[in-house]
């Protein structure tokens, strides 16, 4: 006999997949976009600490790449506190959808 | 067989907890209670058991505590009364929703205001929907031989859910009476060894605990709790027929007392059930055909089985020993719950008894007969609910 | 273990332990909060968090974000749920259930589980000695019911329970002091931190992990939502907030307290 759809609850509602807000994309939520302007980059990764979303992707060798659009809020953090190179950021912040 | 000694209910139910070992305990001390964990802290200190114990500064703490511990994943008891357990009162459900098999000896206590130490069930039937399996005891015997049963239960793969021992404060908690202890093997063998579920201690695999579950499935969530619960009363008797196997003492979900070709019956819980049982021996002696039929496990209700006890009774005589203000007595409302199940309505009448540690003695118990006998030879039922033993 | 070096670049190749796809607002400075402390250390760590916003958006049904064992049951009792946890750990180990696998404790909380309903179980906890570090993120009001006062709300500050009105201007009384009150206890390690200066911030989280016993630290962590000001500007703020002496950085190590971020 099939189980009822509650008979497949987990046990006490625990979360067994850590993790697991990976599968939930928050980028929807954006109504501002971070713009990378790679040559203005220096590399610092103040916009990887501070990224409240987890969304700069960072690659092996510890150096920034695209954003992930699919988690980033466009809170605008990472461009605020973006150091740039000679006065010019290497972030900064779009109107969505423009 | 077990060596048999002189002790208090508490006495028996620290000594159950010492035989069981558990891994951590975290109470705090509330009379009539405070003798349990206060007996059960030497044995800790004794090295007697390997218990962390945790000496909280609030009974909330001491749920919270035992919640975090239950889901590390090991053994966890703590002990409380009156109060204690009204202050747990958030945690408690926590608990149950969490499927997190922790065991409370609760020593019934009246509730404040006005203040009073003594022993009745208002705190017990006030945690009745708190999703805990509430099991209650007569006497410091079942008191000890229920704590063990109740981790079995609890423990069980098909359940994991809390449960509470309950016995009657003072009364029960601090009276000395002769128990026969088990041997500490046949504790050990019992009891078995604990079982995690999920441990957060299981650090890589890690598990989220207490995740917001909306309106989109916490309905389900309930459903699902429910179901566990109906499943108790069958672990409950394989739980309770091990331990005939291993002691020879018998344990249902009641106790049904001269109750075969009974016409009355009386139903009441714990230790008034012990005075009620000399009084029911004195009206047969007399050729009245009465029984009583003691609740042994309050939650879940065994609504089906006690109906079918009750139902060749033409008259039932609720007592409770908590009140519902406004309502009728918890115990009588279960008894009439499973009444409804039945093809011949008995009369029902719901005395409230006892309260704030009242004493509860042979004339009420009588008078309560008297008039039972007269409803069931009326079928009529003047007043529904009233109070017993109260001075007018 | 020996203690993780904190460079930026060597950091930024580890795994997040607080992952994205929680539901914090935008620009919410909670969760930078929170991937710092994880970030500072590779010891394996077992959390409890209080029930409050980052408690109530890092976990729903089957989404967390969580990578470490996390616990929530309610909201006064993230000490109590730790010292739980702790004991249960200290217990298996001790008894050789389970093998030492040099696990630290964790509780979060806002400032109203922290300074408010759950300071009595915070106390407690602390008093008992356990093994963990409680880590309140400090938005000063509850802000995840709707930006009301705590008692780590400023004096002044126009709340949603007390509001800026024609008679009452604000709030009317001074905040709680609980990172002093913390120290009071007597514990081996309380600091207050600033997720700006995350250096700081995770030498502290280090410092507190090789030290046995209850560990205190006060976070503060910008609201964009209860502060009235921008998704942007939460690090900013929270830079500020040092540079102003509104949030000293400071350390108090047995007693002995060191500011750790002198402000120019």
């Amino acid at each position: 006999m099939s189980k009822k759809f509650w008979e497949e609850l987990p046990q006490g509602s625990v979360v067994l997949e850590a993790g697991s807000s990976a599968e939930f994309k928050t980028g929807g939520w954006r109504s501002m976009r971070p713009k990378w302007i790679e040559e203005n980059c220096i590399q610092c990764l103040f916009c990887w600490m501070y990224c409240p979303d987890m969304s700069v992707k960072v690659n092996a060798e510890g150096k920034r790449e695209e954003f992930d659009f699919d988690f980033c809020k466009g809170c605008g953090i990472c461009a605020l506190e973006c150091p740039g190179k000679k006065g010019n950021k290497a972030i900064v912040m779009e109107e969505e959808g423009k | 067989m077990g060596k048999i000694v002189a002790v208090t209910g508490n006495e028996a139910c620290a000594q159950a907890l010492k035989q069981i070992n558990p891994d951590v305990c975290a109470a705090y001390p509330i009379t009539p209670a405070t003798d349990l964990m206060q007996r059960f802290s030497s044995y800790v200190n004794d090295g007697k058991v390997d218990t962390e114990l945790v000496l909280v500064e609030s009974e909330h703490s001491a749920m919270s505590a035992c919640i975090g511990a239950a889901a590390a994943g090991g053994r966890v008891a703590t002990a409380t009364s009156s109060q204690g357990l009204a202050l747990m009162w958030e945690m408690l459900h926590i608990a149950a929703g969490t499927r997190l098999p922790i065991v409370m000896p609760l020593v019934n206590r009246a509730l404040s205001a006005p203040l009073n130490i003594h022993g009745d069930h208002s705190d017990g039937m006030g945690a009745r929907d708190t999703g805990w399996i509430q099991i209650y005891s007569e006497n410091a015997q079942e008191a000890y031989d229920n704590t063990f049963q109740a981790f079995r239960i609890a423990e069980h793969l098909d359940i994991r859910l809390p449960a509470m021992v309950c016995m009657d404060g003072f009364i029960v908690s601090h009276s000395i009476e002769r128990v026969e202890y088990i041997d500490d093997a046949d504790v050990k063998s019992f009891v078995g060894k604990f079982q995690a579920v999920n441990p957060l201690l299981d650090i890589d695999n890690p598990k989220s605990y207490g995740p917001l579950i909306l309106t989109d499935l916490y309905h389900e969530y309930k459903r699902a709790q429910h179901e566990v619960m109906t499943k108790v009363p069958n672990i409950a008797l394989e739980v309770a027929a091990d331990f005939e196997k291993m002691t020879g003492r018998k344990y249902g979900l009641f106790e049904p007392y001269r109750l075969d070709d009974a016409e009355i019956a009386i139903v009441v819980m714990s230790s008034a059930a012990g005075t009620t049982k000399d009084i029911i021996d004195n009206y047969r002696d007399k050729g009245v055909k009465i029984g009583l039929l003691k609740p042994r496990l309050f939650r879940p209700f065994p609504y089906l089985e006690i109906a079918n006890a009750l139902k060749d009774v033409k008259a039932i005589a609720v007592l409770d020993r908590a009140d519902s203000f406004g309502g009728y007595g918890p115990l009588f409302s279960e008894i009439t719950g499973a009444v409804m199940s039945m093809d011949t309505k008995p009369a029902v009448t719901n005395k409230i008894f006892g309260l704030g540690g009242r004493d509860y003695l042979p004339d009420q118990a009588e008078k309560v007969i008297d008039e039972l006998i007269k409803v069931a030879e009326t079928g009529k039922v003047e007043n529904i609910k009233e109070y017993i033993g109260v001075r007018e | 273990m020996t203690t993780k070096p904190l460079k930026l670049r060597e950091l930024a190749k580890g795994e997040d332990r607080f992952t994205h796809g929680h539901r914090m607002c935008a620009g919410c400075g909670a969760p930078i909060v929170v991937k710092q402390v994880l970030m500072a250390t590779d010891y394996p760590i077992i959390a409890s968090n209080a029930t409050g916003c980052l408690e109530v958006s890092s976990c729903i049904q089957q989404y967390t974000a969580w990578k470490i064992p996390w616990m929530h049951s309610a909201f006064e009792n993230a000490a109590a749920t730790i010292s739980g946890i702790e004991a249960m750990y200290r217990s298996l180990v001790k008894q050789g259930k389970i093998e030492d696998k040099e696990v630290k404790f964790i509780a979060f909380g806002g400032d109203g589980g922290t300074y408010d309903i759950g300071f009595q179980s915070l106390s407690g906890a602390m008093e008992r000695g356990h093994d963990m570090l409680y880590i309140c993120y400090d938005n000063g009001a509850y802000m995840n019911t709707g930006i009301q006062r705590s008692s780590a709300t400023p004096f002044g500050a126009n709340t949603t329970t007390c509001p800026a009105g024609d008679v009452i201007p604000g709030k009317l009384q001074h905040r709680k002091d609980l990172t002093r009150i913390m120290a009071a206890h007597g514990i081996p390690y309380v600091a207050q931190a600033s997720p700006a200066n995350w250096r700081d911030m995770m030498k502290k989280v280090q410092k507190a992990f090789e030290i046995k016993g209850p560990k205190f630290m006060n976070v503060i962590s910008p609201c964009n939502r209860g502060w009235r000001s921008k998704t942007n500007d939460a690090i900013a703020l929270s830079k500020l907030a040092v540079e102003t002496c509104y949030w000293p950085l400071f350390e108090i190590e047995n007693g002995v307290t060191r500011v750790t971020v002198k402000p120019k």
